[in-house]
């Protein structure tokens, strides 16, 4: 072979992610994804109502085992993720600046961003219930501790704009979630889910069992309302419910989500200045709790 | 084979692991403990280094009585260098931002994991106590501490002790021998995490997993200064306590020793937390879940030798079960394996020094003068080390020397009561406070039990257990401040206003 | 059976046969059982599970581990041919080895004891059999008791019979000890002599450990001659905790009463490495006393052959393989 011979490189096939496998669309169909110059990127699975519906089951499925484990094991395996996640920072790098049009630089940063992030919902894991619970002094001869508890499935409309939004977004939303117990069902960025579906493939590699995490390539006015309105999902986090009307603006969603009166995050006021490197706080993190409070008395 | 011989009397006895089925021996390989080197220096700012003096210690294996290696007594000389390298790395440590901290502390928590093996066999070699504990209880909480304090370095503007809790400076530190490996983990952990440096001694008789440290911090890229250790026996540890530019002292030992050190830094700005001797209270109510009860009770007192501070050394059993469990607590002491900590199925290894053998010796001594009734069970002890078969004491009351001091050794004292109240009122009547334990299937009286007991750890049908996530420490005597937890964050900050 | 040979000790029941006078009265005494605590015996039976057992001992507790299987066949597609195939490799486990030991016993549906019984003649191996409408036990004790009579008729050594986990759990236990009183007489041979009694509780249905050690001590002050966890039939069959837990009773009840009970964990038990740990547990709870087949049983079918490859690489020092062992 001579040296200047070139060399046809190999493309990924991008797949959603559910179960801890991954499927094509049951719809058989793709569609285009682009960069933000309208070049070609890659074809995204055009996830379904049905492929939605799937990853709800696979999430509740693993609901026990996710919640059930230790949260010293919970902050390993969100550690482990960061290691992972590190370990292909390039391939990401790549895929975030074709996402939102950066250069390598800016994009590198995000990246890193996004993995320290990580490393901060691990560290929250066995602390959570150190600030969120606690021993309440009733009036009386109990003993009264309240420790919250995860909400169960959250569905996601992941971030589709603000600074960072493909790949730290995403997990600014997903980590906090699953941080604390819940699993989650993931409606992708709709014109960018390649960070997304890349990052499947890291978390199938992390030891994050199945089905804590799904990701739903599609469209997102098919996908949130199917999340909304499914009567096995808890908790709805709208961060990127961004369409103004129509079936996936964030104002119908939640309207949809109060009939099994999910717990709700919206969107920030402007999604688009919304600056995903700037510091998280607690807020989503204690979102998706629920508070439980146990008497029980103290006598010989 | 004669299968129709059932109906043979079997005799009513307690059952022991004899004849048949003995297990063959299987030891760890001492060599897992990677190259002990034949003499050690200091590790200070982020390099070994000679002493100033020439003063040498030995460390021995307690099990063979071989000399491990030599290492410095540290001179004030050398002291005053760690707190100097100590004191450089404090500004651009402490400056850090807490995310990039955290991840240092991460890196550790990972390396210790990835090492685990070498650090157990290390830490069995030159401690004495089972193979079979440090690798499933020491060496994991280990690196569950680093891996819980790495997540507080950038949440600590969340832990409840107001808006800006700041760093205190260099920390002093000075562990015992118990648990080597785990006592620099309960320091170093929450020191580095706050944004403290620190300057820690181990014990002169098991300074090698300290040493073995040291190379991690070197593995994890640890700024040079920020983790300091120095070698030597209590001399090395007034000078360190003493030292003018520490901000912080934390001691783990003996109530005597945290009560000179108190002494010591009266008048100074320094902040103290000290965990000191025990003598915890195990209470065995007659609605207990009695096999549960039995594990309990040898756990709590059994484990690690007996050198434990939180041990619970004195039993309180319900008069009315007192036969029964005694019985079975007899039974199941007969199944205790003592011998080579590098067997894996050795239960109880060798106690740690000639001089702790002595302290053991002597208070059981005292204990048949006084007129308690000594048992132990029947089992062979090796040649050399230093070696103590588990022992019991009934007969005990209150007055007893083995019922009011620490004896920091395999030896239990059993004391009864007949109430509640009387359990409580026995249990507290002591000037230590660290640990108790309540056995009983009814909850209402663990709460009640518990909320009059004076001690910083209530085990309610369970004992000896250690998490990252839980605070630890005593009251009275026992000393004060917390080690693991949220709480044991606060003594390493700073939380006064500040002055503006 | 005269009431003073019932109430002598040693004798079947260990003559606490006064505690189920009536329906209270064993109730009390049942719930007077001290209670477990499930962390702490998980506890146990983990910590006991991590017993290193090397080279002799490894040898020794192989050999001991095939001479207490009840090598079983419980399906629906039980045939003649299959049973005897089943004797024959518990005849003669390894053919490549003849010093490796018999199995205990060959445990089969009723209808399969005279085809056991007449291939394993001549030899020391047990014929057990399940009866009383096993696995569910759901039926009446008429079908009960015949289907017990027509294994022991059919020359049963062993019958393993369930007991009604309805009725134990809805507390009927007075109902349940005479349901076992009753198969007991049923395991009666004309001669005077009786076929072995091992009572199964289905431990993954009691749930509870409270259940399992309450479960445990009804059934040997009724006579059981074993107690067994599990059919292998549900979803949770034996575990080391709830072994460990029947070990207890066993132990306490003999120090209480001087008859000794024996112990079967059933189902789920498939590696050598499960069987060492049992075998630790016996060793460590209870002694050389119930180190034999008299008293200890694994209930197992595909254990065999992993200890077969085990006892291989012992002897060859090279990892065995599932061809060089024989399949029936």
């Amino acid at each position: 072979m001579s040296e200047t011979a070139m060399r046809i490189e190999v493309f990924k096939t991008y797949k959603l992610y559910v179960g801890g496998k991954f499927p094509r669309s049951e719809s058989g169909r793709v569609y285009e994804v682009t960069d933000t110059k309208d070049q070609w990127l890659a074809n995204a699975p055009l996830g379904t109502r049905k492929d939605t519906r799937d990853a709800v089951l696979a999430a509740r499925a693993a609901v026990k085992g996710w919640s059930g484990t230790t949260a010293y094991n919970r902050g390993q395996v969100l550690y482990r993720v960061a290691e992972m996640l590190q370990g292909r920072r390039e391939q990401f790098t790549a895929e975030v600046a074709a996402a939102e049009g950066l250069g390598a630089k800016k994009a590198a940063a995000l990246v890193d961003a996004a993995i320290d992030r990580w490393v901060w919902y691990a560290g929250w894991t066995d602390k959570v219930a150190q600030i969120a619970g606690g021993a309440n002094p009733v009036a009386g001869p109990f003993f009264n501790l309240s420790t919250p508890e995860p909400t169960g499935v959250v569905g996601v409309v992941a971030p589709r704009t603000g600074h960072g939004f493909s790949l730290l977004g995403l997990v600014s939303v997903v980590a906090p979630a699953i941080a604390t117990g819940n699993t989650v069902v993931v409606a992708a960025a709709e014109q960018a889910p390649l960070p997304a579906l890349s990052l499947g493939e890291v978390l199938a590699t992390s030891d994050v069992p199945g089905g804590v995490v799904n990701l739903i390539s599609g469209r997102t006015a098919d996908i949130a309302p199917t999340l909304a309105s499914h009567q096995d999902v808890n908790a709805l986090d709208l961060a990127g419910a961004i369409d103004l009307e129509g079936p996936g603006a964030a104002a119908a969603l939640e309207a949809s989500a109060a009939d099994t009166l999910k717990r709700v995050v919206r969107p920030a006021a402007d999604p688009s200045a919304v600056d995903w490197t700037a510091s998280p706080g607690t807020g989503r993190l204690l979102s998706f709790l629920e508070t439980k409070t146990v008497w029980h008395p103290m006598g010989i | 084979m004669a299968k129709t011989d059932k109906k043979t009397a079997q005799p009513v006895q307690p059952a022991k692991p004899s004849g048949l089925f003995e297990y063959a021996p299987a030891p760890e390989s001492p060599a897992a403990a990677g190259e002990i080197a034949t003499s050690y220096g200091h590790f200070i700012g982020g390099r070994f280094v000679d002493s100033s003096g020439s003063e040498a210690l030995k460390t021995v294996n307690p099990a063979t009585e071989q000399v491990l290696a030599e290492f410095a007594q540290g001179t004030e000389e050398d002291v005053d260098r760690a707190v100097a390298a100590a004191r450089k790395a404090f500004a651009g440590w402490s400056s850090l931002p807490g995310s990039e901290r955290a991840k240092y502390l991460f890196r550790i928590a990972r390396i210790v994991q990835e090492r685990s093996r070498e650090l157990a066999v290390l830490e069995s070699i030159d401690n004495g106590k089972p193979i079979r504990e440090t690798r499933d209880v020491d060496l994991p909480l280990v690196a569950a501490h680093f891996f819980y304090y790495a997540g507080w370095a950038d949440k600590l503007d969340f832990a409840g002790f107001g808006p800006n809790p700041r760093p205190l400076g260099v920390a002093a530190q000075v562990i015992p021998w118990n648990f080597p490996l785990l006592m620099l983990a309960w320091k170093v952990a929450p020191a580095l995490a706050t944004g403290n440096t620190v300057v820690l001694k181990p014990a002169e008789t098991t300074p090698l997993t300290a040493l073995r440290f040291a190379e991690i911090c070197r593995q994890a890229g640890l700024p040079d200064g920020v983790v300091n250790i120095v070698t030597g026996d209590g001399r090395t540890g007034a000078a360190l306590t003493a030292h003018p530019d520490v901000n912080k002292v934390a001691f783990t030992g003996s109530t005597p020793v945290g009560r000179a050190i108190a002494k010591q830094i009266a008048g100074t700005r320094k902040k103290l937390s000290l965990e000191l001797g025990g003598k915890a209270a195990n209470i065995v109510f007659d609605d207990a879940p009695l096999d549960q009860a039995v594990e309990g009770i040898v756990n709590g007192i059994f484990f690690n030798q007996g050198h434990v501070c939180c041990a619970g050394s004195r039993l309180l059993v319900q008069e009315s079960i007192q036969d029964e469990l005694l019985d079975a607590l007899k039974r199941r002491m007969g199944t205790l394996r003592v011998g080579d900590p590098l067997d894996k199925n050795t239960d109880i290894g060798a106690i740690n020094s000639a001089a702790q053998l002595a302290r053991i010796t002597e208070l059981a001594a005292a204990g048949e003068q006084e007129g308690a009734e000594r048992w132990a069970p029947e089992c062979e002890l090796p040649g050399a080390g230093y070696w103590f078969r588990p022992t019991l004491f009934t007969g005990v009351s209150q007055a007893h020397r083995i019922a009011r001091e620490e004896i920091f050794g395999p030896v239990l004292s059993v004391l009864t009561f007949r109430t509640p109240a009387e359990a409580v009122e026995k249990a507290n009547n002591t000037p230590f406070g660290l640990s108790a334990g309540i056995w009983t299937e009814k909850g209402s009286r663990i709460l009640w039990m518990a909320n009059r007991l004076r001690a910083g750890v209530v085990w309610a049908n369970t004992f000896n257990k250690f998490d990252p996530t839980s605070p630890f420490g005593g009251y009275k005597e026992s000393g004060y401040g917390r080690e693991g937890g949220r709480h044991g964050l606060e003594p390493y900050l700073n939380v006064e206003a500040l002055d503006v | 059976m005269s009431t003073l040979a019932a109430n002598a000790p040693g004798a079947p029941g260990g003559g606490l046969a006064d505690v189920a006078a009536s329906e209270a009265t064993l109730r009390r005494f049942l719930h007077g059982l001290p209670g477990v605590d499930q962390v702490g015996l998980e506890a146990r039976a983990a910590t006991l599970g991590t017993r290193s057992i090397k080279t002799t001992a490894k040898a020794f507790a192989i050999d001991l581990a095939i001479s207490m299987i009840d090598l079983t066949t419980l399906e629906g597609a039980d045939t003649v041919g299959k049973v005897r195939s089943l004797c024959a490799k518990g005849l003669n486990p390894d053919p490549t080895d003849r010093t490796a030991p018999q199995v205990a016993a060959i445990c089969v549906y009723p209808d399969m004891v005279e085809t056991a019984k007449t291939a394993l003649r001549g030899s020391d191996i047990q014929v057990a059999s399940v009866a009383t409408a096993f696995p569910s036990g759901r039926a009446g004790m008429p079908v009960k008791l015949a289907d017990t009579a027509e294994a022991v008729a059919a020359g049963a050594d062993e019958i393993d019979m369930v007991i009604d986990r309805g009725a134990f759990l809805s507390g009927r236990y007075l109902e349940v000890f005479e349901e076992i009183r009753a198969v007991k007489e049923a395991c009666r041979r004309p001669d005077g002599s009786s076929a072995h009694l091992k009572v199964i509780f289905e431990t993954g249905e009691l749930q509870t450990y409270d259940n399992v050690r309450r479960a445990s001590w009804l059934a040997m002050i009724a006579g059981a001659d074993f107690i067994k966890t599990s059919t292998g039939k549900v979803a949770v069959n034996a575990t080391p905790p709830v072994t460990l837990l029947m070990l207890e009773a066993v132990r306490d009840f003999r120090a209480a009463t001087g008859t000794q009970v024996g112990v079967k964990p059933a189902g789920g038990i498939r590696t050598t490495k499960d069987a060492m740990k049992y075998l630790v547990m016996v060793n460590e709870t209870l002694g050389d006393d119930w180190l034999s087949p008299h008293w200890f049983r694994f209930g197992a079918s595909s254990l065999l052959n992993d200890l077969l490859m085990q006892r291989q690489k012992l002897r060859t020092g090279r990892y065995s393989g599932p061809d060089y062992v024989t399949v029936d």
